[in-house]
């Protein structure tokens, strides 16, 4: 489902990303973590482009999204993408938020799109939601709407950007049964999280970044059981 | 007290058909400027550099000098470069509409840019084209913030358009000048003309309160 090889960033000067190579079969969970700065969250925005990689290739989806020809918007229609701040739009009702890019994009009918958006906030749990706007929602409301939102696109694939860093803490729960939910239903998902409980329960695969690089990556259980390299050792001490 | 409206009777309709002719050039300026200021404001903040820096020293020049100078030079200096005898109204327009256009173009490029930048990465991620992003979900959003100043502009305007009076354009006040002169009393029409304007704007803010009030229906907690 996705092949990176050699995956370089730079801001300017700085290196962000330097050279980061992985495979994730459909399917698998990944959970992507490591300290703040270590590359993470550019790492999931260079997968849909929302980031331009400097170097190395992205395969993702079915599209090699390096490559000048590649159409990139064709590309984001399968991958879903949340974020950590939501970003719903604030002018459109819960139930416009979920079918605009669906007609927009894909050219489904209102009947089609409102159907869809219906079943989906129904498994989000927020049916009775579906004409309030995003501002009278919670945070945890918020982002469960967004990831139907994402979801309504039936993308092939989805990235979480930090889901549940802006939540309160009554509100991560919500999230994340979500996010389990849809990890059983056999979606591909790649998680940037600070949440070690989430990672160890439901991630098939851990990635470890530190300062751009991929410093590790196993199961949960050898992760966090037995990491190999100092500075997992020294991570997980600290947040655990 | 030596004040006495009833004189001024005769001269009534005459002053109130000012509020047409006002309220026709400040909507005809308004208009040029709400165009202008609109294709400046996209150059401002995604044209190539060199329009980039047209709008920016158009911006600049306009808003760096008084109106009243720029009406002046519209008004005295085509008849004198080029022979073409220019009327008031065109000139009071053309200055009104080019000057409001610098004050809109900066009041649109804050509002676009004011909308959150999540806002488009929102939209990319879900492959929508920029054309529609822009039409269905930047501007809508940039448009709220966007109408206080705008109004306020609009409010600006009506007001400052008194100024055509000097080039004898008849406006609200350039009537009540010449009802002052041919009663040699100023006080009663000038008051009666800033009753005028002073309602004329209460309707204006009324308006935009409306407006504004409807927008924010998606802010409701």
């Amino acid at each position: 489902m996705i092949s990176v090889k050699g995956l370089i960033k730079s801001f300017g000067d700085l290196e962000v990303l330097k050279g980061i190579s992985t495979e994730v079969a459909a399917g698998q969970v990944i959970a992507v973590i490591g300290p703040s700065g270590s590359g993470k969250s550019t790492f999931l925005r260079c997968l849909n482009k929302l980031e331009e990689p400097t170097g190395g290739t992205v395969e993702i989806a079915g599209f090699n999204i390096t490559d000048k020809k590649a159409d990139i918007r064709a590309a984001r229609q399968e991958i879903g993408m949340v974020f950590q701040h939501f970003h719903l739009f604030p002018h459109l009702t819960v139930l416009g938020n979920l079918t605009y890019a669906p007609m927009k994009v894909k050219g489904e009918t209102k009947a089609q799109a409102e159907e869809k958006a219906r079943t989906l906030l129904k498994r989000v749990g927020l049916s009775e939601k579906a004409d309030s706007y995003p501002a009278s929602l919670s945070g945890g409301q918020k982002q469960r709407v967004a990831i139907a939102r994402a979801l309504a696109m039936e993308p092939k694939l989805m990235l979480f950007d930090e889901p549940t860093s802006a939540l309160d803490p009554e509100m991560v729960k919500e999230v994340l049964d979500v996010m389990k939910d849809l990890a059983k239903s056999g979606m591909t998902m790649i998680v940037v999280t600070h949440e070690m409980g989430f990672a160890r329960e439901v991630a098939d695969r851990v990635l470890f970044l530190d300062q751009g690089k991929l410093v590790e990556e196993g199961t949960p259980d050898e992760f966090f059981g037995n990491p190999k390299t100092d500075r997992a050792r020294d991570f997980l001490e600290k947040v655990l | 007290m030596n004040l006495d409206f009833t004189q001024m009777t005769p001269y009534i309709p005459y002053m109130l058909e000012g509020i047409w002719v006002t309220l026709k050039f400040v909507a005809v300026a308004l208009l040029i400027g709400a165009l202008i200021g609109t294709i400046l404001a996209l150059f401002k903040i995604s044209g190539p550099a060199p329009l980039r820096a047209f709008a920016v020293a158009y911006t600049s020049i306009f808003r760096g000098t008084p109106l009243i100078l720029q009406l002046m030079l519209i008004y005295f200096a085509v008849p004198q470069l080029t022979g073409y005898d220019i009327t008031p109204f065109l000139s009071a327009i053309t200055a009104f509409g080019l000057n409001s256009a610098a004050y809109i173009s900066e009041i649109i490029r804050a509002g676009i840019q004011a909308v959150d930048k999540g806002q488009v990465e929102a939209a990319q991620a879900l492959g929508v084209p920029y054309r529609a992003m822009m039409k269905d979900i930047i501007l809508p959003q940039a448009f709220k913030n966007i109408l206080p100043a705008l109004m306020n502009e609009v409010i600006t305007l009506t007001k400052e358009s008194a100024l055509v009076s000097t080039i004898g354009y008849l406006d609200l006040m350039r009537r009540a000048q010449v009802v002052g002169a041919s009663m040699y009393r100023q006080f009663e029409p000038l008051l009666f003309v800033g009753l005028i304007y002073w309602v004329l704007v209460m309707i204006l803010t009324l308006i935009g309160r409306k407006i504004e009030r409807r927008l924010k229906a998606s802010d409701i907690r």
